[in-house]
This record gives structure tokens, sequence and C-alpha cells, in this order.
């Protein structure tokens, strides 16, 4: 038996050199290490130096070299010859086509700039193409966020000056009961997965909120399978628990919240003193005081007779609203589909671990009162959400009582809860407002985006229409902080508010997974009027793959990918900060493209050179940047404050704020693409009221001064429109919206149907339709992607054991769905960890046969589907000749998840349907094999 | 399992070829010259044509000799050596018989005996795969001993002891069927013991790993459906044995006896298929498949 | 080698926590893309744009329902690779040698140089670890990546499986489970660890945790103390207010 083992070389060589960049499979933006062999990209792996992913990587990370490798990818400008939508083009030159764009783009600025609107999507410069547009002029710019999470990240900035999403994390060290709401994925991908990894292995515990049990909830030890859009109530009724027991940090609401602030009982807005700080009662002295004076210890039950009058605490408010038995346990229990029990042990076991599990951290720190503390006291419950609550047109009121039990139980900010990451927290007063001041040949007189804080801020004309294209900041949708991306297409078709010319679009899929009425969609961008012309008369788009959206464009700029160009992850917009750090990062091109393709954000810049912008022209007329990694070197927001805030100054020595170094690139290459400043210790809990932070995010550029503040139980933003319904101010709500925004726009949460609901009949249309996104796509792009598409080559429509059983449904069994506005027929799949009411796919599957360089009978477009055919951008007509948007009265977001549906089975047709006609691909298809090894 | 075409002329064929060497080879009287030549002619063509059959699902068949290194563990590299034992041996012994006329007995017997271990050693290749129940039984091998000898026994114009094999085999195919129906569940093994997850509550498969199918959905993974099933085991059963013995229960004509053999062998094809087709590999179990 | 070794120095292998395992996939495309660059043969795509794209991947992750006698179902992901058997069958049945099992370590391997496709050992396997590359024609199972944990062109700590040093929730854990002593030996001891398809004689090495019991709150029985009210009404909440505000260091006596 001398059977000799093959000699192994265990230690073969892993590449010839690693760069490192910054991910973008998705927009968590992991750090990465690219494994290079003889110049190509072999292996990529997780960094574990970087903050984001400490050297994890999803699937979709790991898949990136069949990005990068993908016949899909655009390889030249395209100029359409073709119909739109027909995929009919001719390559053509960078030069011809800037001129192209120049000769459309020229006119619009000298004339009336907004005629130009500029929306990008999955953008991660927008502090950048925000700088573009506003020096172009237009106040028609905003990126994806109204059709994402808007709700979800102006709740929580309102609220308490920051949000879940990304602007903040759990103190996963810490935190011993994380309660999650409503999560598939989110944007921090991988460190959900890790803190979730962590607290499991400490044994600490999750409960899952969510219609649907897969992914988070899988692992969740308990699971709420609650009804969508319920989640307003079943947090309220937490809130009553919780209050009506007693179990609440009455010390955090007194110090750090508006609970104690008086309430101005005439106008409803909060009592103020001269400087505008918020009164107080001082317990010690009985004396109305502002908030903020050293020793000022508030009094949550005070009351103050001025005048006659009777002004009440927040508290007093809060008590009287949520002890109502409305929102007892009892109560809510139908409608949320959570029993009664399941709901009073929740709220005990939050009480338990907030309270009975406290803890103390040896850490002094002293707040902004000037006081002192020997000990940071923890509250290990942690809480997250995204757009399972925020998606629904209740979602901002939602996503503010769930800051509210957040607060009520005492656990932002505090160890063991939850935590902002720098820029954040930031109340919503440091935030600028919104612009919309249009001069032809000049930029904008300031940011398109922000924040109001009450009718005066509204975007409206003289004539009270909006003054924007898609009606953000306007009755409809008062905080739309993140503009109706998905309303531009439908209001510039429909004229209303009135027409553009040119339609400028970067990196989002608008005639397919990222639109409502996606079919809809590909017909506005398609019609004509009655001279036979376009109704949108000018299409431009940037995009890098062969996407749905690339065939409705006149003009194509083909943008490289994610390893070939500069990228600028930035402090100014959305950064990878931690809790405990600052953090920026960049992309630089680790492979040079090997096509006619270009950065679009240098084609930005040669744009902006081309047109003469204000910012990117010198006095003596030259351009004052050649491409966007000179933008990213040298351009400075303020004195001292530019996109990037590492490695400043000419010794690179400079953090936050500092001189432009012309070396920053290099150096942010030779420390792994990123740039972390870790907050001090002492500094990293209590960041609103934390002296130490304040001073430290002072020094880092973050603020201009020390900004303590309150969190904002009670809204008086969101009162300010209220009392604007109710006949008080000069700016007057239409008549129409009256009734709505008195009823919605309440300064303290509320629990409202879905609007869809009032519009449908809920005896005809009874089941809640949802999607997830799949951990391993994202959103279209995956698909093209030779590995990550085998794992979801197309989606079912999982449905819950009661309907399976009543339809009589089996495996392989085909379904027709309808709502009121359409009707899909696509397969089905059993799914019994699933709401009773309640059926959901996958995001983002289904494709238009010709595009991403597929097959035309790849299953992506005969067995996949979107629901998007089925939810549509605007509610069912009511009569009365309005478009009523399907969004968030209060912030536009898209109400994705309100959608109803009634379910048949179906004979399986031959495809998923409705099934569109394919498009004539710009680029050839893949090879039929791949073997991919690039050392041989 | 995936009734890959290869394999079920591999096993058909080879087992009639190397059941026929077997009787030529035990033969007290073989057929010398002319007769000889066509009878080895015969039982060589389907014993090899079957081996080579077989080597086309290999992904190399060109390193197909490495396949005879292993038998101290591996029925397949042992039927390998045994079936080249038995061709070269036999090989020999035939062609002493066909140039020579000379019987050189104590080859035959021993070609034989390696004729027979061939067909022993492919039928264990699948007796013994816990993976597959259908196939674990002594009665795989019981099977293929059978149908193999049987089907030689016709071949070489053996007529009555092609009768009693042949009611022998039938008997052994149709105890094989009724275990084999009930192999899987009384196995033990089910979705439960696979994930280890069975003492919490019914395990159902939800999703599969891929949404497109791979290699072991398309290699273990092979449904036919109950009814088909049927009616194809009563074809086979009536190819292989029923027909084939009315055949030869008439009295003797050469176009019946050639009916008969052609009958057995597309029953024997027939009931291959369904050898595989029927067998259910636990690897299903795993995509909520049989 | 078709013999197993009568022992192995270690046993080398993973473990796999059910309770964590979120089911991303990560795991999945990372041994993708480590073993089409790396270890024998790249893991070839069949119609990689087209339909029924089907390529070989070593690990792959199924999810499962569990419907429990009472409560709701429960979803388990379930990653699944070779388990680099102890008595493993894949390799006494292999006819040219190719697949063995390493004397030092215990790891399961197929030399594809030897390797003629018949495909064998993927019939013996009951666990669908081993798949035969359709353009290669070999056989490709995990090779415990083998060529990372001892390869001193990686820093020690990367000397480690790809697809565990990627798992983002950590449910994978590598180490040598023949040493009591070990973290992951310990791991298995304390949260009981158990084999995939015992009664299959495989020896398996890999072990799994099982998912931590679920929905407590489901069981009426086990109802956690509910929450004692202070206050039914506003007003008793207030005065409730009051009365410990004044409890409170600092506050008005
Ligand atoms: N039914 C339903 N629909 C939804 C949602 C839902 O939950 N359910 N979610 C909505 C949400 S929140 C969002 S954010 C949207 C997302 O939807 P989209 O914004 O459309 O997102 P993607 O499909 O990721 O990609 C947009 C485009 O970017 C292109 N692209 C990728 N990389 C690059 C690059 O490097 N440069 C350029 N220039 N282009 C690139 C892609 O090719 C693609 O055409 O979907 C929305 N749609
Ligand atoms: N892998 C991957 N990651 C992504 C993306 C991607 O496409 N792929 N997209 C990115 C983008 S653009 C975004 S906006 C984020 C979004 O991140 P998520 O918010 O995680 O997005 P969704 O997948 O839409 O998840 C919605 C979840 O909410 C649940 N849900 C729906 N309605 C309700 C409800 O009423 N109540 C409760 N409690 N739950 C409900 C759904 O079942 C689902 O689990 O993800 C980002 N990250
Ligand atoms: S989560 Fe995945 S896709 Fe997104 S940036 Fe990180 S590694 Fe890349
Ligand atoms: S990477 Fe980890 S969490 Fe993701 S599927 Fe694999 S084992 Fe599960
Ligand atoms: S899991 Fe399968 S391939 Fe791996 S050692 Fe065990 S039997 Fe062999
Ligand atoms: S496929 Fe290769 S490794 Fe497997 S049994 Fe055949 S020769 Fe051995
Ligand atoms: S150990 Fe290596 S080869 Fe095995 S599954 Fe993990 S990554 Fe793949
Ligand atoms: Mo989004």
């Amino acid at each position: 038996m001398t059977f000799q083992q093959p000699k192994l070389n265990t230690s073969p060589k892993v590449s010839d050199e690693v760069r490192q960049t910054t991910c973008y499979m998705c927009a968590c933006r992991c750090g990465i290490n690219v494994h290079m062999k003889d110049g190509k990209v072999a292996y990529i792996e997780g960094n574990r130096d970087h903050p984001v992913n400490k050297g994890v990587l999803c699937a979709k990370g790991s898949a990136g070299i069949m990005q990068v490798n993908a016949p899909s990818r655009l390889r030249a400008p395209l100029k359409r010859v073709g119909p739109r939508g027909s995929g009919e083009f001719e390559e053509i030159t960078w030069d011809e086509a800037l001129d192209i764009a120049t000769g459309l783009l020229k006119p619009i600025r000298e004339n009336n700039p907004e005629k130009l609107a500029f929306f990008t999507g999955r953008d991660q410069s927008q502090s950048f193409t925000g700088f573009w547009a506003q020096n172009f002029g237009t106040p028609n710019f905003a990126a994806h966020g109204g059709f994402c999470s808007v709700n979800m990240a102006t709740a929580g900035i309102y609220t308490m000056g920051g949000a879940f999403w990304e602007f903040g994390q759990p103190d996963w060290d810490h935190t011993k009961l994380f309660m999650l709401f409503g999560v598939a994925e989110d944007h921090d991908s991988n460190p959900i997965k890790a803190g979730i990894g962590k607290i499991k292995a400490r044994g600490a515990k999750v409960i899952g909120v969510n219609p649907v049990r897969s992914g988070y909830n899988a692992v969740a030890d308990e699971w709420v399978g609650i009804t969508p859009g319920s989640d307003g109530l079943f947090i309220l009724s937490l809130v009553h628990e919780l209050m009506k027991a007693g179990k609440i940090d009455l010390h955090y609401l007194a110090q750090y919240t508006n609970a104690p602030v008086l309430v101005d009982a005439e106008t409803g807005l909060l009592m103020r003193d001269e400087n505008g700080k918020e009164l107080v009662i001082d317990r010690t002295t009985g004396k109305l005081t502002p908030f903020d004076q050293k020793g000022v210890q508030p009094d949550l039950s005070a009351q103050y007779r001025h005048a006659g009058t009777t002004h009440k605490t927040v508290m007093h408010l809060l008590a009287e609203k949520y002890l109502d038995p409305q929102y007892a346990p009892e109560a809510v229990a139908e409608r949320t589909g959570v029993t009664a029990d399941k709901i009073k042990t929740i709220a005990a076991d939050l009480a338990r671990v907030a309270f009975d599990e406290a803890f103390e951290l040896d850490q002094e720190w002293t707040d902004f009162r000037g006081e002192t503390h020997k000990t940071m006291t923890g509250r290990p419950v942690s809480m997250h959400a995204m757009r399972g609550i925020s998606a629904h047109s209740n979602g901002f009121q939602t996503c503010r009582a769930l800051h509210v039990l957040q607060i009520i139980l005492g656990t932002v900010e505090v160890p063991g809860g939850f935590r902002f990451k720098p820029p954040y927290p930031k109340p919503y007063t440091a935030h600028p407002k919104p612009h919309c001041g249009v001069q032809p040949n000049s930029a904008l007189d300031g940011p398109h985006l922000g924040f109001v804080q009450g009718p005066d801020d509204l975007m409206l004309k003289e004539d009270g229409s909006p003054a924007r294209i898609d009606k953000a900041f306007t009755w409809e949708n008062p905080m739309s902080a993140h503009g109706l991306m998905h309303m531009v297409i439908s209001n510039a078709h429909a004229g209303d508010p009135y027409k553009i010319d040119t339609l400028f679009m970067y990196m989002a899929n608008m005639s397919w997974n990222s639109s409502m009425n996606s079919g809809g969609v590909m017909q506005m961008l398609t019609d004509t009027d009655e001279n036979g012309d376009y109704v949108i008369p000018n299409i431009i788009y940037s995009d890098a793959y062969s996407s749905e959206m690339v065939a409705y464009a006149d003009l194509v700029l083909p943008d490289t990918t994610y390893l070939e160009r500069h990228d600028c992850i930035s402090l100014l917009d959305r950064p990878i900060c931690e809790a405990d750090a600052a953090a920026d990062a960049i992309r630089w091109p680790v492979v040079e493209p090997d096509r006619d393709v270009r950065g679009f954000q240098t084609v930005l810049v040669q744009l902006a050179n081309k047109l003469g912008m204000p910012g990117f022209t010198n006095k003596d007329g030259s351009a004052k940047y050649q491409d966007y990694a000179d933008y990213i070197v040298n351009h400075q927001r303020k004195p001292g404050i530019g996109p990037l805030a590492g490695f400043r100054g000419e010794n690179a020595d400079q953090v936050g704020r500092g001189d432009v170094n012309p070396d920053q690139l290099d150096r942010y290459i030779e420390n792994g693409g990123f740039f972390v400043e870790h907050i001090p210790d002492g500094a990293n809990y209590y960041k609103p009221w934390n002296a130490s932070y304040q001073d430290w995010a002072v020094g880092m550029g973050i603020y201009d001064a020390p900004e303590p503040y309150l969190f904002q139980l009670y809204s008086e933003p969101v009162r300010s429109f209220q009392r604007a319904a109710e006949g008080h101010g000069d700016r007057q709500p239409p008549e129409h919206l009256r009734d709505r925004l008195k009823a919605v726009m309440d300064p303290l949460p509320i629990w409202y149907p879905a609007l869809e609901d009032n519009g449908v009949d809920l005896d005809e249309f009874p089941i809640h339709a949802l999607t997830q996104r799949p951990m391993a796509m994202y959103h279209s792009w995956g698909t093209q992607n030779a590995w990550l598409r085998q794992l979801h080559g197309h989606n079912p429509l999982y449905l819950p054991t009661k309907l399976w059983e009543q339809h009589g449904f089996a495996d392989g069994d085909w379904a027709r769905v309808t709502s009121t506005h359409g009707e899909i027929t696509v397969p089905v799949a059993h799914q019994a960890a699933l709401n009773d009411n309640t059926v959901w796919t996958w995001n983002a599957i289904g494709k238009r046969k010709g595009t991403w360089a597929l097959s035309e009978d790849a299953p992506e477009s005969n067995k996949g589907f979107l629901l998007n055919h089925l939810i549509h951008e605007l509610l069912p007509p009511k009569g009365d000749g309005l478009r009523w948007s399907n969004s968030d009265p209060i912030t536009g977001q898209a109400a994705w998840f309100d959608l109803r549906v009634k379910i048949e089975k179906a004979d399986a047709p031959a495809e998923s349907q409705p099934a569109f006609a394919p498009i004539k691909s710009p680029v050839a298809q893949g090879p039929s094999e791949l073997k991919w090894k690039v050392g041989k | 399992m995936h009734p890959a075409p290869s394999v079920i002329i591999f096993t058909t064929l080879s087992g009639l070829g190397f059941g026929l060497l077997f009787w030529l080879g035990i033969d007290p009287t073989p057929p010398t010259g002319f007769t000889g030549f066509i009878f080895f002619a015969i039982a060589y063509a389907l014993a090899v044509g079957g081996l080579l059959s077989s080597t086309f699902h290999l992904g190399h068949p060109e390193r197909a000799w490495r396949a005879f290194s292993q038998w101290r563990t591996s029925w397949l590299s042992r039927e390998g050596v045994c079936a080249v034992a038995a061709l070269c041996i036999l090989g020999v012994y035939a062609a002493a018989l066909i140039f020579l006329g000379q019987n050189i007995a104590i080859l035959g017997w021993i070609g034989a005996a390696f004729a027979v271990g061939t067909v022993f050693t492919t039928s264990m290749i699948y007796g013994q795969l816990a993976t597959v129940p259908r196939w674990k039984t002594p009665l795989t091998p019981a099977l293929y001993l059978t149908f193999s000898l049987a089907g030689g026994a016709l071949l070489s114009g053996r007529t009555f002891t092609a009768i009693v094999l042949l009611l022998f085999a039938a008997a052994v195919q149709l105890a094989w069927w009724q275990r084999g129906d009930k192999a899987l569940s009384e196995s033990g093994t089910d979705l439960g013991t696979a994930t280890g997850l069975g003492e919490r509550g019914t395990v159902r498969s939800m999703a599969h790993p891929h949404s497109s199918p791979n290699y072991l959905m398309k290699e273990f993974v092979y449904v036919v459906g109950r009814k088909h099933a049927l009616k194809l085991r009563v074809i086979a059963f009536c190819l292989t044995f029923v027909l084939p013995l009315i055949l030869l229960l008439v009295p003797f004509n050469h176009v019946f006896a050639a009916l008969a053999v052609l009958s057995h062998i597309a029953g024997v094809a027939c009931s291959r298929w369904l050898f595989f087709a029927e067998a259910e590999h636990v690897v299903g179990l795993y995509y909520g498949m049989r | 080698m078709t013999t197993l070794p009568t022992s192995t120095d270690r046993k080398l292998g993973l473990v796999i926590d059910l309770d964590t395992c979120v089911g991303c996939h990560a795991c999945v495309i990372s041994c993708k893309g480590w073993n089409t660059e790396n270890y024998g043969a790249p893991l070839s795509d069949q119609r990689p744009y087209g339909t029924e794209p089907m390529g070989t991947f070593l690990n792959r992750v199924h999810s499962y329902e569990v419907q429990p006698e009472a409560g709701p179902a429960q979803t388990v992901h379930f990653p699944k690779s070779c388990l680099h058997c102890e008595d493993a069958p894949c390799v006494t049945v292999c006819p040219t040698g190719a697949s063995y099992k390493r004397v030092e370590d215990g790891i399961v391997l197929v030399n594809e140089d030897s390797c003629i496709g018949c495909g064998l050992c993927a019939w013996a396997c009951p666990y669908g670890a081993r798949e035969l590359d359709q353009a290669e024609g070999v056989m490709k199972k995990c090779t415990l990546c083998v060529d990372r944990i001892y390869n001193e062109n990686l820093p020690e700590e990367d000397q480690i499986p790809s697809c565990v040093r990627t798992c983002p929730a950590g449910a994978r854990h590598f180490g040598d489970l023949g040493d009591p002593n070990s973290d992951v030996s310990q791991l298995v001891d304390s949260r009981g660890g158990f084999d995939l398809m015992p009664e299959m004689g495989t020896k398996p090495v890999n072990k799994y945790l099982p998912p931590r019991l679920k929905d407590s709150w489901d069981d009426q029985s086990l109802l956690a103390p509910l929450l004692e009210p202070v206050a039914e009404e506003p007003k008793g909440f207030l005065s409730w207010l009051d009365k410990t505000l004044d409890k409170i260091p600092g506050g008005a006596s």
C-alpha cells in the first residue's frame, strides 16, 4: 500500500499585485483587494482594514470580476438612429457626443434653465452632480432618494437629526436585544450581517418584524409576521404599553428631548425665547427657561399658565395621545396581524432589557449644559428599519413612531443602543433649505434639496404652482427632501406643472425596474405630439451597461465600470463612516478601460467647461478642472473643506479641514483607498449633547460651530404645515389638499391606512404584494453577471399557505395577479413563513428581451417578472380630474409597498406576462461558455 | 438518476456479451472454426461495444487506462480488470478454438469466471451505493447476474437453460422492483436527516440554491411519472421474459429464436432505463425532489 | 488513492452555524472566484448569458422551511460543500486514484490530472458535494482551500478558506475537528453540532450548528412577565410622572 499522495504546491503565487479600491457592486461601498495577474483582475476579496466591511465581502462583491468582463458593457457613445425604444443606435465619437449634448444644453441654459431636468439614480457623487446642476441653473435636480427611502431619511433627521439607513447603526458590541423592522438587505449590507453575526455569537436576541421570514428574519429569534403597512399601529401600541407601565427613560426624555418643552396651546408651536430657544420649566427654580442653560432640570410634567391659557409640555401631549385605548394591544391586534399577547410580551421584553439590563460604561463625559457625568448609561436595546416601513404612504409617520419608541426607551446614542455615523447627528435646522431661484445663464441661488421648516420654504412659483418638475416641496408633499424622481417622467409627459426640453438622467433604469408602471413609462418616453415630435423632446442618458433605459435615450454617454474610474465617497454626501469614526474613500482606475468610455463625472466636467459654467470656470475663463480626479482634489466647498477629508494640506497631515493636497489621491491609494479618523473616547456616545463630540465635529469640518439640540418627539415643522392647513398664515394649501394635510401633518406620530387602501376595493383586492432585495443581486445590474444570474435567473411569486391551499396551487403553477392598475401572469411558489395576506417576489429580476447582452430565451425575460407593472405612480383617479401621486403625502416617498392585488390560478403561458417586444441590442451577445482564468 | 444512453447501452450489451462468453467458456464442447468465430464475434461485439459505449460518458476517455489501478477498493476498477482479463483470456481461448480447433478448457473456465466477475463487478458499482437505496441490495448483483446468464444462454441457443434462467431472472426482477419501491422510504434517510433539522418539524425545500438546474440535479434527479413507470415495467417485463419464453416454448424455429433474442435485448434495455430512471439518489432530497 | 488512510493527523473542516447564516450566498461566490482562478481547471459556466445558465460550484446554499408542530414555520438557510468525510465513499469508489484523502489533514481532494471524469464519486457522495465540470470533464469539489490554508504568500490571518474569510455573518468556522481543544471542536460541543445523514456512515468532518430555539413567544405557556400598568389614563400617568420625577436625583424635592 505504498500510495504516493500527489505532491501539491500549497503555496501557489496568489497574484502579481494587489490594488485596493472601493466596491461598487452596491452602495454599501466596501473596501476591496483587487488581485491582479498579468495586468488583469484575477480575484477580488475584502479589505480587512476597511472600516465598512473589515475584510468580508458579499456575493456581489466577489462577483465583481464578472461585472468588469461583462459583455453588456457599452463600448462607445451612442446616437439614436431608429425610433425611441427600438435600440437602434450608431456609435459616435466623444467629440460628437459632447457637441450634441452642448448643442442641447447651451440654449436651455441661456434661455430657460428649468427646461433641463437632471436626475441621477444610484448616484454616489451627489454633492458633485448637485453642484453641477446648481451651476447649470436648473431647479430640477435630485437623485433617487424620493423613490427609495426619503421617509426614512426625513423622519429620522426631523426627529433626531439622523436616521437608520446609512446614517447610523446599532452599537453591535453592547446591544442585547436587536429589533429589526422590514429590512431585507439595506445599504449597510455587510455591516448588518456582521453585526447580527456578532450579537448572535453572544447569544443576544433578535426580533424580526417583517411579513416575510427570509434572510435576517430567518435568523431572528422571534418573528413578528406583521401585516404590511401596519407597523405604525404596532409601534404605537408598544409605546402605549411602555407609557402605561411607566417603563420610559424619564431622565433621558427630560434632558435630551423636547418632551419637557412647552407647546403653545394656541398655535401648537413650541414656546421659544427671543433667540428662538425652546422653553422649559426648570424643576429647581420652577421658572420658564431656555432648555440649554447650565444646570437646568427640565420638568416633564410642568404646566405653564400665562394670560389665562395653560400651556403643556410635549410629555403631556404624548401621554394624552398614546395612553388612548385606540393604541391598546387588543385594539390593534386585528389590523396588525399581531396578537395582543405578543405585543405585550414584546413591550415587556423591551422594558426588561432597556431598564433591567442597563449597564454603565466607565467613561466620563460632559453634556452641552456643562454637566459632567461620571459614567455613560447603557440601554442595550437597538433597532433598525428601512424600506419595509418607509416605502408606504404612511411611512414618514411610521418611521417617526419608531424613533419615538426608541427615544422613550432612551436607547438612541447610548451604549448598547442605536448610534449615528458622522456627519450625523445633525439637527434638521443645520441642513440647508431647498432653493429654486432660476436666472438664465447663471447658477441657481442655492442647493436644490434641503429641509423645509414651514410653508415659507416651499418651492412654489409666484402663482403658487410648483417650481420643480417633480413637484417636490409643494403642498402635495411638503417635506420631500430628496425630490420625487419617480414623478419626473410622468409630470414631464403630462406637462404638469410644465413642459421640459431635455431630460438628462444618469444611472437609473427608468424604463424598467426603477419606475412604477414601467409599461406606461415606456409609452411616455416614446409618445409624440400632434406634430409627430416626442412629447419629451430630448433624452440624454448615461449608463455603463446595456440596460432597458438605454433604448429610450437619444444620446447615450457610456460610463466606465467601477474598477476603471475615479470616484469619491465623500463626507459631503453619503460617506462610509462608522459610529466610532469618520471615514471616506475613493475609487481609482485599477484597470484601464478597453473601450471608448469615460467616467460620467468627468464627462460632466467636460460639459461644464464647454458651457463655461460658473463653479467650473476660473475668472480668466479657463477651466478649473480637467476631469473628476482633478475636481476631487482641488475643489473646495468652503475654504479648507473639499470632497475628501483625509490627507489634506501640503504635508498630507491635515484632517477634515485643510489646504488642497495635490497628492491626495496617491495618499488614499497608499492607505488602501480610504481614510478613517476615529472619534476620541468619551465623544462617541451621546453625540448630539456631548461637548467633546461637538468640538471634534467642528474640527473635522462637519459643523461650523457646536450644534447641540433636542430630539423632536413633537415636530414643529410638521405642525406648521398642519397649522397652515387649519387656515393660518399667508401661504395656504389648495382646498383639495387641506383636509388631508390637517389629518396627516400631525406633530406627534400617528398611523393612518395606506392611501391606496382608500381608492381600492379591498374586498376585490385584499392581498398585499411586496418585493424584497435578494442579497446576491443589485437591482438590475446583477443580471449581466454570469455568476450571480445563476443564483437568481428568475423569480417566483411566493404565496403563503393560506392562499396556496385556497387556490389549490401546486409546484410549477402560474398565477394571474391583478391590481387596479394592471395584470401580470407569473410562476408561483409556496412559503409557509409568510403573512397570511401577503405575497412577494424578488425585486428587479425580470428583464426585457434584448437587454444586458443576454439571449432572448434567457429565463430573466421568459419566467422572470417585475411587480412594477402592477404599481402606478398615481393613485386610482378620484373623479376630480386631479393627478394624485402614489406617494407619502408628507415626503413624496414612492409607496411601493402599498400595493393591493388579487390572485387567480392561470394556465402557464409561454412566457411571463406582460411580455414586451425585444430591444435591438447595442452590444454583442456574450459567449456560450466561460472558463475564466487570467493566470495560467 | 439520469438514464444516460451510454450507460444503458453498456450494461445491456456487455451484460449479454459477457453472459454469452460465460457459456462459451464453460461449454464442454464449444463451437470451433467458423461457427466459433460467429459466436465469439457476437459475444465480443456486445461486450466490447458495451464497454466502448461506457467510455462515452467519461470526461477523459484517453485516461481510461488509469481506471485499472484501484482494484483494491473500487468496483469500477475491478470491473475494468475483470473485463480485460475476461476478454484477453477468452481471446486466447477463442483463437485456439477458431484457428486451431483446440479447446483449452482451463482458459475457458478462467475466462468464464472473469466474465461472470465482470457482470458481478458491474452490478456492484450500483449495488454498493448507499446513496441510491433502490440499488443498495444483494438483489442488484442477482439481477445483473441472472439477466446476463439468461441472456447469454438465450444467445448461445441453450433453450432449456435459458427458460430456467429467464424464469429465475423474472422472479429476481419482480422482487427487485417490489423492494425498490420501498427502498428510499425504508432507508431512513429523508430531508430531516439530510439537514439534521428533522426533529424540529417537517422540513421542506423552499428554494433551490440556484434558480437554474445544475449538474447534480441533471445527474441525480430524474422524475418518471408513476403511471409511466408502471407501463414501462409491463413492457420491459413482457419483452425481457414473457415474449422470449413464449417463443422458446413453441417448437424451435430460427426466426422465433432470433425474435426471442431481439425481444429480450429490447426488454433488458427498457428495464435498464428504468433501473436508472427510477432510482432515487439521496441528493435529490436536498432539492426537495426524488 | 482510493484506499482511505486509517487515520489522519488532523481533521480539518468547517463548522457551519445555521443559527447565523442569513443565506447571502457570499460564500458561494467567493468560493467560485477563488477556485476559478486557483486549484486545477477553472470552474466553468455553460450558457453564462443564455437560457439555463449552469456552472460548476463547490458550495451552494439551500433554503428550507421547517414547520414545527406548533408555531410559525421557520426558514433555514443551509450552505453545503464537501464535508471531508472520514469514511469518504467518494474516495473508495474512484477507479483511478484521482480521489484521495490526505493523510496529514484529512482533506479530500481530486487530482485532476488522473481523473477520467467517470462521475462515480459524485454518485457515491450522499451530499451532492461533487460536480463534474462540463468544460474540463473532471470532477470538482471543495478543496477546503488547500491552496490558501498553507499558502505562505498569504498573510497568516488569510490562511483560511475563502468562504470563511468572506462570510459577512461569521457563520462559517474553520479548524481542526480532530483536536478536542480547538475552537471549532469547542463550538461543536457547546452548541450541539451535528452530522448530516449520520446513517450513511460517512462520518463527516464538517459539522452543523443547529438554529437556536425560536418563537418562544408564540408558546403561550412561556409568556414572559407582562408589564404592570402604573396608570391606564393620561391623568394617572401624569400623577405617576410627578411622583417619579421627584425621586430622580437632582429633581426638586
Ligand atoms: N417593485 C419595486 N421596484 C423598485 C423597488 C422596490 O422595492 N420594488 N425599489 C426602488 C428603489 S429603492 C430603487 S433605489 C430603485 C433602483 O432602481 P435603479 O435606480 O434603476 O437601479 P439599478 O437597476 O441598480 O441601476 C440603474 C442603472 O444604473 C446602471 N449602472 C450600473 N453601474 C453603472 C455605472 O457605473 N455607471 C453608470 N452610468 N450606470 C451604471 C445600470 O446599468 C442600470 O441601468 O428601484 C426602485 N424600484
Ligand atoms: N443586495 C442588494 N442590496 C441592496 C439593494 C439591492 O438591490 N440588492 N438595493 C439597495 C437599495 S437602493 C435600497 S433602497 C436598500 C433597501 O433595503 P431594504 O429596506 O432592506 O429593502 P427591501 O428589499 O425593499 O426590503 C423591504 C423589506 O421590508 C419588508 N416589508 C415590506 N412591507 C413591510 C411592512 O409594512 N412592514 C414591515 N415590517 N416590513 C415590510 C419586506 O418583506 C422586505 O423584507 O437596499 C440596498 N441594498
Ligand atoms: S455589500 Fe457587497 S456589493 Fe455592496 S459594496 Fe460591499 S461587497 Fe460590494
Ligand atoms: S456567507 Fe455566511 S451567511 Fe452568507 S450564505 Fe454563506 S454561510 Fe450563510
Ligand atoms: S462530502 Fe461527499 S465528496 Fe465530500 S468527502 Fe464526503 S462523500 Fe466525499
Ligand atoms: S470522476 Fe474522477 S475522481 Fe471521480 S471517481 Fe471518476 S476518476 Fe475518480
Ligand atoms: S473551503 Fe474553499 S473550496 Fe471549500 S467551499 Fe470554502 S471556499 Fe470553496
Ligand atoms: Mo433604493
